[in-house]
């Protein structure tokens, strides 16, 4: 990794900043100025050791450069975090609340949007913003089908992946029909999270967009018939499916750490992620074999990008700003997509960086199990969020006895 | 001090340690009520009503938790008798007894959690007892489709239970055996012509049994309640009671705490009811036992099933030490895949990359545990200076906590610190370890405290001596070997303790136990081993000290060094 050079990289961006629009800079020089000292409580998820890692560089960094401490407040599932923020504006109180940026996406924004509990909009006014494409209907500007409207600021990429061992399954299949031919030839060797994980519902969705006779439906709420016409060919599907699953589709793996171990100690052959990066990440951490590999469906997969937002009420906003702008600096994604570091691909549009930006990702180094951009294909928009509600409550009465 | 004076001095001791274990409990009960009949003024909820019960009944899988808790706690609970009566009848000779306890006391010291993740390692499809044995025994290249972890009728419970409670109902029962004149007894019966095991069975079972009848209804009540190793070993959709109603009531939907409370409640009614069907398993048990004797019956075939029950112990024995065994191989691994008998990669690196949490964390368990102890300690020393032959018998009440679910008050107990202005935290939790190291520190210094020799204390007040200084220099030193022993019990306990610190460290407060529990459902398996490792680590380590000091203290006073086990 090049050496970081802040002081010359900031002044440069500051110099561009001044001579495009100074208006902004002037304000941008206020949130500095303003966040210097502060501490952000960043509300992120902490199950995955290397985001946690992440994170902290994060904090050193912004503390470095902007005088920002970052601490994280590790969450066991983000709705945790909106209900404090609820809580908060519950008991009246509108300012100096707890959380300063939250990590977040789909149904927890939509319902923090919906309740008017977030601080925004913000995104335009971070100098980055503009490595970023945000022009209308690009991926950055649109969170589950929600729009954004600049109250949540892009930070990483995630693409739904499956994960499996090559060393025992020589040709993935790569169609939702294909894994059911080969589950019914390797029973007991595939499933998938328990749907009222994020995970499982992931993979539910993922199956339903492959199978839903009209995919354009999926984007808007469903309603009672839309819902039984698209689902009836995923129901079908998985009604031949379950048999054929490990404990013969009776019990499910309850989050995606759980069936990651399975794949690693060969319980199942077959696994999924939300992180390209996973399988390269857990062969270098010793928890993965060598031979596991990613592969994505053949019309590609679901992907979302990764938010954070600031309350309406958080006590550190200019701080939450600095650290929401430092995350979409060339140089935190580029670490970031380093596969040493965390392996996430970057959200930034690299038509929008010059010839030394551009190079801090190519000089990134590669893993035989990292999958390269193109190998990813084709990038699914997630379905409206009641989908997945809806999906995940139909499941359970379906199966759950 | 005059003898009223002294009365009434007594009667506060016994009444502040009486009042410390009691009303924690009462309050938790009540606040538990109160909420699972929905009156509950901060959700606006001003009751009473049924709704919360309601509710409960139609939560997805309430009833089977119930059923599933009842049955696993019971057949545990049964099994566990069996099995530990039956180590203790093969322990025929001095030999034996020495290298039962050499083998029960690691398991007997590691916590629940640990054991329990240790277990899991072992027993699961790609486990190591199925890595032993693949391929070559198996034909198994990959692990087998079988649920032996988490299976839906929760034997791996069953199993990660009795791993833990045969070592303490035998030592129990050890304890119990020195009381009865087993040999001369077991000598006339044999007389009358039974056979060894079938005397041992007849005769001395049941007086052993009468003695560790408050130890059975302890592992009942744990086994039908534990909350963490339900977590690691248990069925999962749906778990038991116990682990669904702390579920409810730690969800981030406030509203979920009625039907949640209301749980909580009905896992006290399940302890009841268990309790209600033990007793008349008893009765018809001695029964059909009486009813047998009169006939004059030589032959019932208890013995051979005491015999049986020996074995499966000892396996059970094995199995806990190999649980052990492998959380230690695991915390030194860096890859290791199926059907590979042992690591392919070793490597230290997740200690030192883990070493700085790890120290804090361990750091902030033993700095709870102390001071835990410390109170335990201070408390049941107050009681048993002041107790007096009547308050001997209230004695029993200060095990009150260990015969209640842990789910029924606790929960409770948090929200009448919040109501009564107290902070969760730190000192909440410590309190709450006491609750639970206090009955055992009780269990442990109380014998030999009672049976302290007088006549020492007699000559130290002879020679001047206040109450006070005989207390500091006489009865204290002569008994540090128990008082270690319980120091080194009481640390054992508070370390294993996950619930309470849950509920009232508020989520804030981490201990290794939270950890290990947390990390056993993650990716990797080698960090929660580490933890599972220091968990059972720190009360090794208080149970070696407890033996060492008064060793060392006492090298010169052979006499004194009988009160060490």
């Amino acid at each position: 990794m090049p050496p970081f050079r802040p002081l010359a990289l900031a002044l440069a961006a500051l110099a561009t900043a001044l001579t495009l629009r100074p208006a902004m800079a002037s304000n941008w020089t206020d949130t500095l100025a303003a966040a210097r000292g502060q501490t952000v409580y960043w509300n992120a998820w902490g199950g995955d050791t290397r985001t946690n890692a992440f994170i902290r560089w994060v904090g050193t960094q912004t503390e470095k450069r902007f005088g920002v401490k970052v601490v994280q407040v590790k969450l066991a599932d983000t709705a945790d975090a909106v209900a404090r923020v609820v809580a908060e504006k519950a008991a009246g109180k509108t300012q100096g609340g707890s959380v300063d940026l939250i990590w977040i996406n789909g149904p927890n924004f939509l319902s923090m949007k919906r309740q008017g509990l977030l601080y925004g909009p913000f995104v335009k006014s971070l100098p980055n913003a503009k490595y970023v494409d945000l022009s209308p209907g690009a991926p950055a500007t649109t969170d589950f089908t929600v729009p954004v409207d600049g109250f949540e600021s892009p930070w990483r990429l995630a693409r739904f992946v499956f994960t499996y061992d090559s060393a025992r399954v020589p040709n993935p299949p790569r169609t939702m029909a294909a894994l059911l031919e080969w589950a019914k030839a390797h029973p007991g060797r595939f499933t998938h999270p328990d749907p009222s994980n994020f995970m499982g519902a992931s993979f539910l969705k993922q199956a339903l967009i492959d199978l839903a006779p009209d995919p354009a439906a999926l984007t808007v709420p469903p309603t009672e018939a839309s819902f039984r016409k698209e689902t009836a060919p995923l129901w079908a599907w998985y009604d031949a499916l379950r048999p054929n699953l490990w404990h013969r589709g009776r019990s499910f793996p309850a989050n995606q750490s759980v069936q990651d171990r399975m794949l690693a100690d060969g319980e199942v052959d077959i696994a999924m992620s939300f992180d390209p990066a996973s399988a390269a990440a857990g062969i270098a951490d010793g928890l993965m074999p060598p031979s596991i590999r990613v592969f994505v469906p053949k019309g590609g997969s679901l992907g979302n990008v990764s938010f954070v937002a600031i309350p309406f009420n958080a006590a550190h906003k200019a701080g939450a700003e600095v650290v929401a702008n430092f995350l979409l600096s060339p140089q935190a994604q580029a670490h970031q997509q380093n596969i040493d570091v965390l392996g996430s691909y970057s959200v930034l549009d690299p038509s929008q960086l010059d010839k030394r930006q551009r190079a801090l990702f190519a000089a990134l180094p590669t893993a035989p199990a990292l999958p390269t951009r193109a190998d990813l294909g084709k990038t699914l928009p997630e379905p409206y969020p009641s989908w997945m509600t809806r999906l995940t409550a139909a499941w359970k009465a379906r199966y759950v006895k | 001090m005059s003898p009223a004076q002294r009365r009434i001095a007594r009667g506060a001791a016994l009444g502040l340690v009486g009042a410390g274990i009691l009303v924690p409990v009462a309050a938790g009960l009540w606040q538990t009520t109160l909420t699972a009949f929905g009156m509950v003024p901060g959700l606006s909820q001003t009751g009473p009503s049924l709704r919360p019960w309601r509710e409960l009944v139609a939560l997805p899988g309430a009833l089977e938790s119930l059923r599933l808790s009842l049955v696993t706690g019971l057949s545990a609970t049964l099994l566990a008798l069996i099995l530990s009566l039956g180590l203790v009848a093969a322990l025929t000779t001095a030999r034996r007894m020495r290298l039962a306890r050499q083998m029960l006391a690691p398991i007997l010291a590691a916590p629940h959690a640990a054991t329990a993740i240790g277990l899991a390692f072992l027993i699961a499809p790609s486990g190591w007892i199925a890595r032993l044995l693949s391929p070559w025994a198996t034909g198994w290249q990959v692990p087998p489709d079988i649920a032996t972890v988490h299976d839906r009728a929760g034997l791996a419970l069953i199993l990660g239970l009795l791993v833990k409670e045969v070592p303490f109902l035998a030592l129990m029962a050890l304890g119990a055996l020195s009381q009865v004149p087993a040999r001369q007894q077991i000598a006339s019966a044999r007389a009358l012509g039974m056979a060894r095991a079938e005397a041992w069975a007849r005769v001395v079972l049941p007086q052993v049994y009468a003695r560790i009848r408050l130890p059975v209804f302890v592992t009942l009540a744990f086994s039908l309640s534990v909350v963490d190793m339900a977590i690691i070993l248990g069925p999962s959709t749906p778990p038991t009671l116990a682990v669904a109603v702390t579920r409810w009531l730690q969800a981030p939907d406030v509203m979920r705490m009625m039907p949640g409370a209301a749980g909580a409640l009905a896992q006290l009614g399940v302890m009841l009811l268990a309790m209600l069907i033990w007793v008349t398993g008893e009765r018809a048990l001695a029964a059909v036992g009486r009813a047998l004797a009169r006939r004059g019956a030589r032959r019932s075939g208890t013995g051979f099933g005491l015999r049986v029950a020996g074995g499966l112990a000892v396996l059970l024995t094995v199995l806990g030490l190999l649980a052990l065994m492998v959380l230690a191989l695991w915390s030194v691994t860096w890859r290791w895949s199926f059907p590979n008998a042992l690591p392919q990669q070793w490597s230290l690196r997740l200690w030192r990359d883990g070493a700085e949490g790890l120290a804090s964390t361990a750091g902030a368990t033993l700095e709870i545990a102390l001071a835990a102890t410390l109170v335990a300690l201070i408390l049941a020393i107050g009681w048993l200076q002041a107790e007096g032959p009547r308050a001997r018998r209230l004695s029993t009440l200060l095990l009150l906590p260990l015969l209640i679910p842990q789910v029924s008050f606790l929960f409770g107990l948090d929200i009448a610190f919040l109501r009564t202005g107290l902070p969760e935290g730190w000192v909440a939790v410590v309190w709450g370890h006491v609750l639970y190291v206090l009955p055992y520190v009780m269990i442990v210094l109380a014998g030999p405290w009672r049976a302290f020799d007088r006549r020492l204390e007699a000559t130290a007040a002879a020679l001047g001596a206040g109450p006070v200084r005989r207390l500091i220099a006489v009865r204290l030193p002569v008994l540090l070997g128990p008082l270690t022993a319980a120091a080194a019990v009481g640390v054992a306990v508070s370390v294993a303790q996950y619930l309470p610190t849950l509920f009232l460290g508020a989520g804030r407060v981490a201990t290794l136990t939270t950890e290990a529990v947390t990390l056993s459902s993650g990716p990797d398996r080698r960090i929660a081993a580490i933890y599972a490792l220091m968990q059972a680590a720190l009360p090794w380590l208080g149970f070696a000290l407890a033996l060492g000091l008064p060793a060392l203290a006492f090298r010169n006073r052979r006499g004194l060094r009988g009160g060490v086990e």
